[in-house]
C-alpha cells in the first residue's frame, strides 16, 4: 500500500514485477549472429548482410593480415624490439567489422589495442610500434586517417567522442546516412566501470551526439573477469540512459559490420548515439607483460579457439562461396610480406633525443624550458665521444 | 633475519598490518588473484579472503570513494592505485573529500585511508606508467605524502602508515621493487613514518633524496669519493610534512644542499626544501640550493627516459656545480 504524497502521481508507488534474478553478464545470451563458428550463413530479424562473397573475402584478407601484425609485434617485443604490446589477437572480427563499416568521414577514438580498427582507417602499422617501441607518444596525425591517437587511461576517450560528435552536430555534419558523419568510441568491459564511459553515455544522450560506443566485451579486465565490472548484460546498460544497446558475436564479422552499419546510420541520420557490445574474448594476454595463467583456466581459451573469427570466415568461404586454395595462399604470402616490412620499419625506426621533445609542450614555447633545454644539449655535449 | 625485496617489503608490512587490525581491508584493480600487476598484494587474497582483499572494478574515483565510507564506517582501506599516471580519475575524491574531511568535520571524523601509487620512471614503460605526481598530493593541506627507498623502510612505512590516523599517499618506487635487504622483523622500526634519515654519513655536500632517487644518489656519493669528495645522502622518506630539523642539521654541516627527484623541476618538492634550506640555514650556506630533476616536460616515451630521469652522472654535474660556487 502507498500513501499519496503531494506532488507525486500515485503510479510512481506503483508495484514493480516481483523481481527476478537478473541475467548474469557472463553469460550466453542472445546475441546478433550472422555467421555461425562453424561458418554457416543465418539470418538475423534486424540485421542483415548485404555486401557480396569478394566483400567477405576482403574482410578475410583484413583480419589474417592484422592477426599476422599481430603476431610480429608480440614477437618483436619478445625480442626486445618492443618494450610492450597489447595483443589484439581473438577480436580481429570485432575490429574489422565496425572499422569497414565506417564511412571517410567518420572519425574514431581508439583504445590501444584497436590495431585492426587502424588498419581499416589506413593508418601504417608501423606507426603504431612507436608508442610501444618507446620513441613515440603519438606517431600519426589524426586528421590525416581520422582515427584518434591511442588512448592508454581506460575510458577517457569515449568523453573525447562524444565531444567530437556534439562538434559534428554542430556543424551540421550530420542529416543523412550516406553523406552524414558519426563518431565511433571503442572501449572494453574493464572500462564500462569508469565514471567517464557512464559520463559520455549521459552526455551522448542528452545532447543526442552521432556517437556510437563499440565495447569490445572481452571477458577480461587484465586479471578481473566481466562479473567485476557488471551484473547485467553490458548492452542493456544503454536502455538506462537512454539509448539503444545491442549485444553482437564480436567474433563474427559480418554482424559486427552489419550491427556497427546500422548504428553508424542512426548516428549520421541525426537519431543519435548506440552502445554496441562485441561479445569476443581476449585470446592472448592483456598485454606481453601479463601472465594469465595466474588467474584464468585454459578451458575457456579452448573453448573460444572453437569461435575463432578468421576460421569460421575461411569455412564460409571455401565451402560455400567457392573460394580456392589458391585465395588463401595468396592471402599468407601478402601477410609475410607485410610482417617483414613491419620488422624492417622497426628495426630502422630512429633513436629520438631528449632535446626533440622540448620544443612540443606548449605551442608558445617558455623561457624556462628554452633554458632547461638548452642545459640539457650543453650537459649532453659534455659526454660526447664518451659511452656513458 | 630474512632477505626481503622492497615489493616484498610491502607485501609483509601490509600482512602484518591486516593480522593486527582486522579493519584493514585492502582494495584496488587485479590485487586479489593476480596479486597486483607488480604483485606486491600477492597471496593476501587467499590467506584473507575477498572481503578485505577487494578486486574492484575499473574505477579510480570508485576506490578512493567507497574508501571514504568504508573509512566513515571504521575501516582502515588501503588503496592501491595501479600506476601513478591512473590515479588522476580520483584526484577529485583525494582532495576535495579525502583530505578536507577531518578539517571540515571539527575534527569529529578521521580519515584513516592509505592510498598506495607505484610511482617513478626507469621501467621502459609506456605513457602514465613512469610519472612522479607527489608534487600535486603534497601541496595539499590535509594529506601526508610519503616514500619508501629501501626494503626495510618499506615494510615498516606502510604499517606506520595504516596506524597513521590521517590519509597517507605512499609511494612506492616501482623501478626498486626488487632491491633487496636483509630484514628483521623482531627489530622495532628505526623511525617514526615522518622522520628523515642520513643514510650515508659526508662533509661535503648533501644530497638530499627520497623513493627511487636514494640508491642513485648513495652510487653518486660512492662515485664521488673518487674525486675526494664525501656526500652526505639524506633520506627524506617524508614529503608531507618535510623533516625539516634533520634537513636542516644536515646542510649546517656540510653547507651545501643538492635536491634530487624525478618529478619536474619547476615547483617540485625541491623547491620548497631550497626556499627552506635558504630561509633556515642562510649564513651556513656555501652555494645556493641546487635541484638535479626530472624535466619540465611530460614524462618523455621511454627509449629517452634514461637522459630524462636524474641518473649518477647528472647528480656527480650537480655536485660539481655545487663545489664550484
Amino acid at each position: 500500500m502507498s500513501e499519496s504524497v503531494p506532488g507525486i502521481t500515485p503510479e510512481v508507488f506503483a508495484p514493480v514485477e516481483a523481481p527476478v534474478s537478473p541475467p548474469q553478464a557472463s553469460e550466453e545470451v542472445e546475441f546478433v549472429q550472422l555467421l555461425t563458428p562453424e561458418g554457416e550463413r543465418v539470418e538475423h530479424p534486424d540485421y542483415s548482410f548485404d555486401l557480396d562473397d569478394e566483400a567477405i573475402k576482403g574482410f578475410y584478407r583484413d583480419m589474417t593480415l592484422v592477426r599476422r601484425i599481430d603476431t610480429e609485434a608480440t614477437a618483436l617485443q619478445r625480442q626486445g624490439e618492443l618494450g610492450l604490446w597489447a595483443s589484439l589477437l581473438g577480436q580481429e572480427a570485432a575490429q574489422i567489422g565496425s572499422g569497414r563499416a565506417l564511412n571517410s568521414k567518420d572519425m574514431v577514438f581508439p583504445t590501444y589495442r584497436e590495431h585492426g580498427v587502424a588498419w581499416c582507417q589506413g593508418v601504417d602499422p608501423l606507426r603504431l610500434l612507436g608508442l610501444f617501441r618507446g620513441v613515440d607518444q603519438g606517431a600519426w596525425d589524426p586528421r590525416e586517417n581520422n582515427f584518434h591517437l591511442y588512448t592508454i587511461v581506460i575510458g577517457a576517450q569515449t568523453l573525447h567522442a562524444t565531444g567530437y560528435a556534439m562538434g559534428q552536430q554542430r556543424d551540421h555534419a550530420i542529416g543523412d546516412a550516406e553523406n552524414g558523419e558519426a563518431t565511433i568510441a571503442y572501449f572494453g568491459d574493464g572500462a564500462s566501470s569508469q565514471g567517464d564511459v557512464n559520463e559520455a553515455f549521459i552526455w551522448a544522450s542528452v545532447f543526442n551526439a552521432p556517437v556510437v560506443f563499440f565495447c569490445q566485451n572481452n571477458q577480461w579486465a587484465i586479471s578481473e573477469p566481466i562479473d567485476r565490472q557488471t551484473r547485467i548484460p553490458l548492452y542493456q546498460r544503454a536502455a538506462g540512459f537512454g539509448f539503444p544497446g545491442v549485444r553482437v558475436d564480436g567474433n563474427d564479422v559480418l554482424a559486427t559490420y552489419a550491427v556497427s552499419q546500422q548504428a553508424l546510420s542512426r548516428a549520421r541520420e541525426g537519431s543519435g548515439p548506440t552502445l554496441i557490445e562485441a561479445y569476443t574474448y581476449r585470446m592472448g594476454a592483456h598485454t606481453t607483460s601479463d601472465d594469465p595463467t595466474k588467474y584464468r583456466l585454459s578451458e575457456d581459451l579452448e573453448h573460444w579457439k572453437l569461435k575463432d573469427p578468421i576460421e569460421r570466415v575461411r569455412a564460409y568461404l571455401t565451402r560455400t562461396a567457392g573460394v580456392d586454395h589458391d585465395f588463401f595462399d595468396q592471402i599468407d604470402a601478402e601477410a609475410d610480406g607485410v610482417a617483414a616490412t613491419l620488422r624492417a620499419g622497426c628495426l630502422s625506426m630512429p633513436e629520438p633525443e631528449l632535446t626533440d621533445f622540448f620544443d612540443t609542450v606548449y605551442v608558445e614555447q617558455t623561457p624556462q624550458l628554452v633554458e632547461q633545454k638548452e642545459q640539457f644539449a650543453a650537459y649532453a655535449a659534455s659526454f660526447e665521444g664518451e659511452v656513458r | 633475519m630474512t632477505k626481503i625485496t622492497l615489493g616484498k617489503g610491502i607485501n609483509a608490512g601490509l600482512r602484518a598490518a591486516m593480522e593486527a587490525d582486522p579493519k584493514v581491508v585492502v582494495m584496488g584493480e587485479d590485487i586479489g588473484k593476480l596479486g597486483g600487476v607488480f604483485r606486491v598484494t600477492e597471496g593476501l587474497q587467499k590467506d584473507f579472503g575477498e572481503d578485505r582483499v577487494i578486486d574492484t572494478p575499473l574505477a579510480e574515483s570508485g576506490i578512493i570513494g567507497t574508501a571514504v565510507g568504508l573509512a566513515l564506517r571504521g575501516y582502515r582501506p588501503v588503496c592501491e592505485i595501479q600506476f601513478d599516471g591512473f590515479v588522476f580519475p580520483a584526484y577529485d575524491q583525494i582532495i576535495n573529500q579525502v583530505a578536507k574531511m577531518h578539517f571540515r568535520s571539527h575534527g569529529r571524523i578521521r580519515m584513516p585511508v592509505v592510498i598506495r601509487i607505484p610511482y617513478g620512471g626507469g621501467i621502459g614503460a609506456v605513457e602514465h606508467h613512469s610519472e612522479s605526481p607527489e608534487t600535486l598530493f603534497a601541496h595539499v593541506p590535509g594529506l601526508k605524502v610519503v616514500s619508501c627507498g629501501d626494503p626495510v623502510d618499506a615494510y615498516w612505512m606502510i604499517q606506520q602508515a595504516i596506524a597513521t590516523d590521517d590519509p597517507v599517499v605512499f609511494f612506492e618506487p616501482k623501478r626498486r621493487y626488487h632491491e633487496k635487504a636483509e630484514l628483521d622483523e623482531s627489530v622495532p622500526p628505526a623511525l617514526p613514518l615522518h622522520q628523515a634519515k642520513v643514510v650515508r654519513e659526508g662533509t661535503d655536500a648533501t644530497l638530499l633524496c627520497y623513493g627511487p632517487m636514494v640508491k642513485t644518489c648513495l652510487q653518486a656519493a660512492e662515485a664521488a669519493v673518487e674525486d675526494g669528495r664525501q656526500l652526505e645522502v639524506v633520506d627524506l622518506r617524508t614529503i608531507s610534512p618535510f623533516d625539516l630539523p634533520t634537513i636542516f642539521a644536515s646542510v649546517k654541516k656540510t653547507r651545501r644542499a643538492i635536491v634530487v627527484h624525478e618529478a619536474p623541476y619547476t615547483l617540485g618538492p625541491g623547491s620548497e626544501i631550497a626556499a627552506r634550506v635558504t630561509e633556515e640555514c642562510f649564513y651556513h650556506l656555501e652555494a645556493p640550493v641546487l635541484r638535479v630533476t626530472g624535466f619540465d616536460t611530460p614524462y618523455p616515451p621511454s627509449r629517452m627516459e634514461e637522459d630524462y630521469l636524474p641518473d649518477l652522472d647528472r647528480v656527480l654535474d650537480g655536485v660539481d656545480r655545487v663545489m664550484g660556487y
